[in-house]
């Protein structure tokens, strides 16, 4: 089939391609980064958390033929960063936001270390669904080619949101963000409560990695993540703590990082690393707006230390 | 009968200081002690590791020389993050700082390369670092105004700006600052011969390793050694007491994260005028991210970034030499990093945890008359 010229309508039909594919990875850490901030931690480790869980897919992926598998063992290898991490914190007078940068160094180290003598091997990518199979336009049927983890993420962040509302567990991880005093008053566990939270974030972390080496890019070099989990802070605050807004903050984020290529493809060449700082601008301009020296971020959680 | 040993007045300054001391020191060798442990997990020598970085990093004046280049921006880079962190705000942008002063020094650099006299290349070279530092300054300096002004997080404004100054470098870079003549990668005019720092005679090291130096010197006197400094680390431990004692604590944040930012605004005007003859993608070294690393490992003290970022230097001067002899990848480093750092931060638990440390027990004893009345349950 051939291509359809579409003229300046192949800008939006990119970026929204492009969006999907980008966002994902965003999906997972935002996510992750989510439920460990509203338990009053942050964890800033996610950037080598995602990267570990992409050399892992990968690797696995490779060695078993099963990219499943992979993703499987993505997620443990982050289930551990986070455990580290959590345990870590829960030292009496230990910074999480130094740890998190430790943890971020660590990560990447051990990632480049063992990923070294997989930088040839090809391993099977994750398998898409092609939504776009009624349309005749080319364009619109790659746009529409969605790998099966984007919805496996909007299906996680719809459970994170419904679990923070409605359950016992979510009520424990709110309570002991908001308030370590009034969590042992319940007779809760704070350390605990945060370590798991720390550790199922990491999980959600690893699992957007294997996105990174399993379909797009789809291979493993040292450079595959652009900084996506550093990125997660900023959109969790974006977010406002919300799982389903972290949703709409991946999507805006990734569309962000499409709209370069996009342009590039109809002829426009310059300004688009501007583009590219677009989202960090506009999480700054909301910070500033919305933050106060007088009181907490609105929606933030009481007991984060970058809040108070 | 318990003894009553001689305590002498130095003790207690003395047990002080050895908790200071021996305990990240004990840290810094539990970390490497589990990378020994990771290296020999994979049949790799450890002692092999450690006496080849020794050799790469310690060993001859090349080496030295080698690890020096590296600890000059270091040290900045410390900087920038140990400041702030003595009034309590942790600072992690000084990557962009680095990024966008080192843009600023090739800017004026370029705008002052027809200088044709002696006075009038002095004066270029002095605007091109000046400009860096002011530029630093004001980029950090920001971050301490947004903290004041709107209760800003330091943490997430530094690390947001760090990516918009990547992008800004980027977009001039590629755009309206390119040099026409740099086809592979896109980099601004390049500084002419003499707008080139140059070597400290007899060192073959940047001058910008002096500059450093001094720059830590100076901030150890500012804020260990004077009353300002006292008053700022009063802020950094407790705000409410600063505020009550009627401490400028606003107008602190902004000239401390200012001073910080010009420390790093230094280190990129140095990368440019020393290492790289012109801005391009190379600014965006991680030096930043280091400079966190060596600053936590001082335990924020700027005296003591000056050991712990010359040690870090060599480890990773020493790498290209540890890849080839051991076979090892060149993430090794990063590995050690992590781990050091990781065992650096858990030992902060232990502050005041060692009874031997404590200075109460080690007041000298009271006079030979009032032992009997102190000493109640002493059997005579």
């Amino acid at each position: 089939m051939s291509e359809v010229d579409l003229g300046y309508w192949g800008v939006p039909l990119a970026m929204l391609g492009g969006a999907i594919r980008v966002s994902t990875p965003f999906l997972f850490v935002s996510l992750g980064e989510c439920l460990t901030e509203r338990s009053g931690r942050i964890n800033l480790g996610l950037e080598g958390t995602l990267v570990c869980g992409a050399i892992s897919a990968y690797a696995v992926a490779f060695e078993t033929g099963s990219p499943w598998l992979g993703v499987l063992v993505a997620a443990l290898c982050g289930a551990l960063f986070g455990l580290l991490h959590g345990l870590i914190c829960s030292l009496p007078k230990v910074n999480d936001i130094a740890v998190g940068i430790a943890m971020m160094l660590m990560g990447m180290g051990l990632a480049f270390y063992f990923g070294k003598s997989y930088v040839q091997p090809v391993a099977p990518d994750l398998p898409s669904i092609p939504l776009g199979a009624w349309s005749d336009i080319p364009q619109l049927q790659a746009a529409l080619d969605i790998n099966a983890l984007f919805f496996l993420g909007l299906f996680a962040a719809i459970v994170l949101d419904w679990v923070l509302r409605n359950t016992r567990a979510g009520l424990y991880v709110r309570v002991v963000g908001d308030s370590t005093a009034a969590a042992r008053a319940m007779g809760v566990h704070p350390n605990r409560v945060r370590v798991i939270s720390t550790l199922a974030g990491g999980a959600l972390a690893g699992i957007g990695g294997s996105y990174l080496s399993l379909y797009y890019p789809g291979s493993w070099n040292e450079g595959i993540s652009s900084g996506q989990g550093l990125m997660a802070v900023a959109l969790v605050i974006f977010a406002r703590w919300k799982p389903l807004y972290c949703f709409g903050a991946a999507l805006l984020f990734g569309s962000a990082g499409a709209i370069g290529p996009a342009l590039q493809s109809v002829g426009i060449s310059s300004g688009y690393h501007l583009f590219y700082a677009a989202p960090y601008l506009l999480t700054l301009i909301i910070l500033i707006i919305t933050s106060s020296p007088h009181r907490l971020l609105s929606g933030a959680p009481a007991e984060l230390s970058i809040t108070k | 009968m318990s003894i009553p040993w001689h305590r002498p007045s130095w003790a207690t300054p003395l047990a002080r200081h050895s908790e200071a001391l021996l305990i990240p020191v004990g840290a810094l060798l539990a970390g490497f002690l589990l990378f020994a442990l990771f290296l020999a997990l994979q049949g790799k020598s450890p002692a092999e590791y450690y006496s080849l970085v020794y050799k790469a990093g310690f060993g001859s004046a090349f080496s030295w020389q080698n690890t020096l280049v590296r600890t000059a921006p270091l040290l900045l880079a410390a900087l920038c993050v140990a400041l702030p962190a003595r009034l309590g705000l942790v600072v992690i942008g000084g990557e962009g700082a680095i990024v966008i002063s080192g843009l600023a020094c090739a800017q004026v650099a370029v705008l002052t390369q027809q200088a044709g006299t002696a006075p009038g290349m002095v004066l270029s070279l002095a605007l091109m670092f000046i400009a860096s530092a002011l530029v630093g300054a004001a980029w950090i300096g920001a971050i301490g105004v947004l903290r004041h002004w709107r209760g800003v997080n330091e943490t997430i404004a530094s690390l947001l700006m760090t990516y918009i100054a990547i992008a800004l470098m980027n977009h001039l870079v590629e755009g309206p600052m390119r040099d026409p003549n740099s086809l592979n990668k896109p980099s601004t005019a390049p500084l002419t011969d003499w707008q080139r720092v140059g070597q400290i005679p007899g060192l073959e090291v940047h001058w910008g390793l002096l500059a450093a130096l001094i720059c830590c010197i100076a901030a150890w006197l500012l804020i260990d050694r004077t009353t300002w400094g006292f008053g700022a680390r009063i802020a950094g431990s407790n705000v409410r007491a600063a505020q009550l004692q009627g401490l400028p604590v606003g107008r602190m944040i902004i000239i401390v994260t200012a001073m910080a930012g010009a420390c790093a605004g230094l280190a990129g005007a140095f990368e440019v005028a020393a290492i790289h003859g012109a801005a391009n993608a190379s600014l965006v070294s991680g030096i930043g991210y280091s400079g966190i690393l060596v600053a936590f490992l001082a335990r924020q003290n700027p005296l003591a970034i000056i050991p712990v970022a010359i040690m870090l230097a060599g480890f990773e001067a020493s790498n290209g030499l540890v890849q080839r002899r051991m076979d090892l990848p060149d993430a090794t480093v990063l590995v050690l990093q992590g781990i050091v750092f990781l065992a650096i931060l858990s030992s902060e638990t232990l502050y005041g945890r060692f009874r031997v440390f404590t200075p109460e027990r080690w007041q000298p004893l009271p006079a030979e008359g009032e032992i009997s009345t102190v000493q109640q349950g002493n059997p005579a």
